[in-house]
């Protein structure tokens, strides 16, 4: 127990301040080895976090390194910094306070190195590098606490995975080292404690009063929301009024393509012209830093915005949060209302906006879980491979090791708790000979084990393994800068995918603006403002989404209710028609519709999975009907259902549905699927194998790099079980593909499938219908797409085309 | 179509999918850019160990196409080893490999960049080759006629219904063919970038290798 020395209750007292029962908590178990705070945003979480490591070095007594503290956001270190230093300097308190990011000059990281600060705020990235150094152990040899902020966020991703395999490092450096976890509220929070704490140590769980509950509702609209599609512009006016009605509103996209089309919408519609902004992460740093400027400063009446802003920096005086789209999720959901009245106690106020009709049910669902603090999120798997072979990488470049101990230092991070040898063995073997079943590199190898001690073959090879560190996917995404200004302005980020299928005069919004393309020089976009046309819309990686499982359930739950009072009468009337017309699908019993329309047959299967879940069976499912002679022709995914459209009418689904055969079947197409390539590539950066490739790298592109598709090819060809493929294998089953909620589909129906044979459409079907992003399917695509190509433009410049030889195939 | 005809200096040549030459008159097979034993130098120079499986892989089309067509001269076009080191420590199955490949026919090794001096292997090593009304060489030179060179890697970038499809092509006008890599592990040089546009004639033509061979006209920058 850390008792607070009077200056802190007189500094406290000053400000007319008491302290949260929760901080003080935290003062009085601050000797927990591991303890982790949950408490609402804009609980003082972070002054919770510091509060014993302010009070224990008051004193002045300790010397060098005292708390480390680790955030995911190189800003949210920076604003720490700041607010921390308020107290120190108005207390006097001797302390000092630095951060260390990828931002910090060379200069002053070599300082801190030689001489750390009392308090060092910094990111996993930066820490892992740290521990890379032999003189890891001198520099931390002080050390008695670590803060790990927004724990619940590092948790999700492999950045928490180097995270912890560094804190078990630094364990092993320390060992009576503290750790405090401070974290948004989460569905699970034991499973953030276990990832938190030194397995198997226990680790103490602390609550934070919630707060009230939030004052949470759908917007009411005179227009009603449309069949399909997302993007909630049908709310625009709905949306300004509240936006003029508050002091400054938060508006949640669940993807920055819809955030753009919307910012551009409202704008149009924004005859006030009130200060609004957009933020999202393919905005340019400036464009970025922009916003949140005018944010803090409070000019800003609105921001239209997507996760970017889900972190914790303190907006200053949001009052209302609104949500356009089933949030999805209600974990997310819960902490993005938290954003609004960003005060203590305060009720948070938030409205939803369903984007469709079949999102009002979800909304409504969601609604209600909020009020039933049930949230939701899907379990952690095992701690990624390739994240351990980078550790290895890191462990050899700042010494010798034995891989007795680094294995059992491994298995005291949570996540790796389950690891076995041959797993670790298989991982080292990787780094240190390359792991492949042809032994090729004797000479070259990168580890050798003398005296039973692994260490670098070449210690040269140190820099290059810190240069690589971090878990950070790079995206291929190519900057947009404004043509024939000086250097050009920044604007943003597209795909690189995107900005292939621009040509010269095309448009496209970025940054809530319309700009023309004009060209690719140096691998950026070159736009002008120049805008006469329609936009194509920037298409963005990643966000989308998928519904949780419990959401999901909790939708099914509501379909067995024999009226609906709760929604809007048009929604009520929708469900019912269902229900007369066909069936409401049900739990445990997986609804299959077949139906002709516009002379084609359609199968509808309602397996409530998630989006991306939906999109494999999609895929699955036809191959199955390519096989069985049905001529499927395109297919199309929601969250709820896949749509599906051929020749020939499904007459027993049963066959479609077999897990031995899905599974099959998922395995040879996931072989070759891009999905697999692009994580492959990932895995392959971070495990060590291919070296990240910085801006300057790529910008000349020459001869002497090749694709890493290439590497996978050759692996799936001489090598396929090589540990990296393993790797990719287990990286990509929890990623695009979630065939685990397909696996759960099928557990959950067991076999009880309703067929129901239909004279047309349905009304639950129907919204499929309008869906965008249909999916053909392909045979030989790219080939005949290619020779057609080739004969338009060969024709074009008036050679003769060169006649191709026919090849037959089925025209599905 | 697994290859696309097109004429220089008379002689009929046919650009294959596999990335190829053949020139039926001269029974003569020409191939580009091995770089055998990338993966060894990637590892003595960086560090990365990749798969060890290019050269095979290289071999094993290159026997491929040497069992389709029965060439009497192969012609490997400079570059065939990514350098000197990695000929020297090749896996001696892999030079055993060579060796058969060459048994029967007339092997020419031409001096490339990356290979500028003779390796211990059966064949004979050159600078050039004249083979009148052609001339085999590594890097292509400005103002000749009737070249056969490699060395730029030349590839197809284009985008098909916002589907971006990348593959390696040979380039051919009527002066010159400038061949695409052979080696597994090879990447390469847009075919729109300045160095190719310098080269070839504004009516140059693509053939795209892959699964089928495409013939493209080359693309060129807008002059602004």
């Amino acid at each position: 127990m850390v008792t607070l020395p009077a200056r802190f209750h007189d500094w406290f007292a000053t400000r007319g301040w008491s302290i949260h029962p929760h901080q003080q908590e935290m003062l009085e178990r601050a000797d927990a080895p591991a303890l982790l705070l949950i408490a609402p945003t804009g609980g003082g979480k972070t002054l919770a976090g510091f509060l014993p490591s302010l009070a224990d070095l008051a004193s002045g007594q300790h010397e060098g390194l005292h708390t480390l503290y680790i955030s995911p956001l190189k800003a949210l270190a920076a604003d720490i910094r700041r607010n921390l230093s308020t107290p120190i300097t108005e207390m006097r308190l001797p302390i000092r306070v630095e951060d260390r990011t990828g931002d910090t000059s060379s200069t002053a990281k070599r300082r801190q190195r030689a001489d750390p600060p009392h308090i060092l705020l910094t990111t996993p990235e930066s820490l892992a590098l740290l521990l890379s150094y032999e003189d890891a152990p001198r520099m931390f040899a002080g050390l008695k606490r670590v803060v790990v902020d927004e724990i619940h966020a590092l948790a999700e991703s492999k950045r928490g995975d180097q995270l912890m395999l560094a804190l078990a490092r630094l364990q092993t450096l320390v060992p009576g080292l503290r750790r405090v976890g401070l974290s948004a509220t989460v569905e699970d929070p034991q499973a953030i404690a276990c990832f938190l704490a030194r397995h198997p140590d226990p680790c103490e769980i602390l609550h934070a009063d919630p707060g009230p509950d939030p004052d949470i509702a759908m917007l009411e609209t005179e227009t009603q929301p449309p069949w399909a599609g997302g993007g909630g512009a049908y709310a625009i006016p709905a949306v300004l009024e509240q936006v003029r009605a508050h002091r400054t509103t938060l508006i949640f996209h669940n993807t920055r393509a819809q955030a753009e089309i919307f910012f551009h919408n409202l704008w149009l519609a924004n005859e006030d012209a009130l200060p609004i902004g957009i933020h999202h992460g393919s905005l340019s740093r400036e464009q970025r830093m922009r916003v949140e400027a005018a944010m803090v400063a409070g000019t800003l009446r609105a921001i239209v915005c997507t996760g970017s802003l889900d972190l914790g920096i303190d907006w200053g005086d949001v009052d209302l949060v609104i949500q356009v789209g089933a949030p999805k999720n209600v974990k997310r959901l819960v902490q993005r209302i938290g954003r609004a009245n960003h005060r203590y106690n305060a009720p948070s106020k938030a409205l939803l906006v369903p984007a469709n009709q079949f999102e009002i049910v979800e909304c409504v669902a969601a609604l209600e879980a909020v009020k039933a603090r049930a949230l939701d999120g899907d379990p952690r798997g095992p701690g990624p491979r390739d994240v351990l072979c980078q550790h290895i990488l890191i462990v050899a470049c700042a010494g010798p090791f034995a891989a007795d101990d680094l294995f059992a230092e491994v298995k005291t991070a949570g996540a790796y708790a389950t690891l076995t040898r041959p797993q670790f063995d298989a991982c080292l073997d990787f780094v240190a000979t390359g792991g492949y079943a042809l032994k090729a590199y004797d000479r070259w190898q990168r580890l050798k084990q003398t005296d039973g001690l692994w260490h670098l073959r070449d210690p040269r090879a140190a820099r290059q393994i810190r240069m690589n560190i971090g878990t950070i996917q790079d995206t291929d995404t190519l900057k947009v800068r404004l043509r024939n200004m000086r250097g050009g302005q920044p604007l943003g980020e597209v795909e690189e995918g995107f900005a292939a299928t621009l040509t010269p005069g095309d448009t496209f919004l970025i940054g809530g603006q319309i700009v023309r393309y004009e060209g690719l020089r140096e691998m950026t976009v070159e736009v002008t403002r120049r805008a006469d046309k329609e936009p194509k819309i920037a298409t963005f990686m990643g966000t989308k989404f998928a519904t949780s499982t419990q959401l999901s359930q909790r939708i099914l739950r509501m379909f067995e209710q024999d009226d609906w009072p709760e929604l809007p009468a048009h929604t009520r009337q929708w469900l019912h028609l269902q229900r007369d017309r066909s069936q409401l699908p049900k739990p445990d019993r997986l609804l299959v519709e077949s139906f002709p329309w516009r002379g084609r047959e359609h199968t509808c299967i309602y397996g409530f999975a998630g989006r991306n879940a939906m999109q494999t069976l999609g895929l699955l499912v036809t191959q199955r009907m390519e096989v069985m002679g049905l001529h499927p022709m395109g297919f199309v995914a929601t969250d709820y259902a896949v749509l599906i459209w051929g020749l020939d009418r499904l007459t027993d689904p049963a066959p479609l549905f077999d897990g031995a055969d899905l599974r099959a079947g998922f395995e040879t197409w996931l072989a070759g699927n891009a999905v697999m390539k692009r994580t492959f590539r990932a895995s392959a950066i971070i495990a060590g194998l291919i070296d990240r490739q910085t801006a300057g790298q790529r910008k000349t592109g020459r001869q002497a790099t090749f694709s890493s598709d290439i590497l996978y090819d050759t692996l799936h060809k001489y090598d396929p079980d090589h540990v990296l493929m393993q790797i990719t294998r287990e990286e990509a089953l929890k990623g695009l593909v979630d065939f685990g909620r397909i696996e759960e589909m099928l557990a959950r129906n067991a076999g009880r499938i309703d067929h129901l044979v239909l004279p047309g459409v349905t009304p639950l079907a129907a919204p499929l219908l309008l869906e965008p992003g249909k999916v053909p399917i392909k045979g030989a695509a790219t080939e005949r797409l290619l020779a057609e190509e080739a004969e338009r433009l060969m024709s074009e410049v008036g050679l003769p085309p060169v006649p191709p030889k026919p090849v037959w195939r089925v025209p599905f | 179509m697994d290859a696309c005809a097109f004429t220089l200096s008379g002689e009929t040549l046919f650009a294959r999918a596999s990335g190829a030459l053949w020139w039926p008159a001269g029974r003569l097979l020409c191939v580009s850019d091995l770089h055998l034993g990338k993966c060894e130098r990637i590892a003595r120079r960086s560090g990365n160990m990749l798969p060890p499986y290019e050269t095979q892989d290289t071999l094993l089309r290159l026997q491929s196409e040497i069992e389709a067509l029965d060439p009497a001269r192969v012609v490997c076009l400079g570059d065939s080893f990514d350098d000197l080191d990695a000929a020297a420590s090749l896996p001696e199955a892999e030079r055993l490999w060579l060796l058969r490949l060459q048994a029967g026919r007339r092997w020419i090794w031409i001096e490339g960049n990356h290979d500028p001096g003779p390796v211990e292997f059966g064949g004979t090593h050159l600078a050039e080759l004249p083979l009148p009304p052609l001339t085999f060489r590594h890097i292509a030179r400005k103002g000749e006629a009737g070249e056969v060179s490699g060395h730029y890697h030349p590839k197809a970038c284009l985008s098909l219904r916002g589907r971006m499809v990348s593959r390696p092509c040979f380039l051919h006008d009527s002066d010159r063919v400038i061949l695409p890599a052979f080696g597994t592990y090879t990447g390469g040089l847009r075919w729109d970038d300045p160095a190719l546009a310098g080269l070839m004639r504004r009516e140059a033509t693509a053939v795209l290798t892959g699964p089928m061979a495409h013939a493209l006209p080359m693309p060129r920058r807008a002059l602004t």
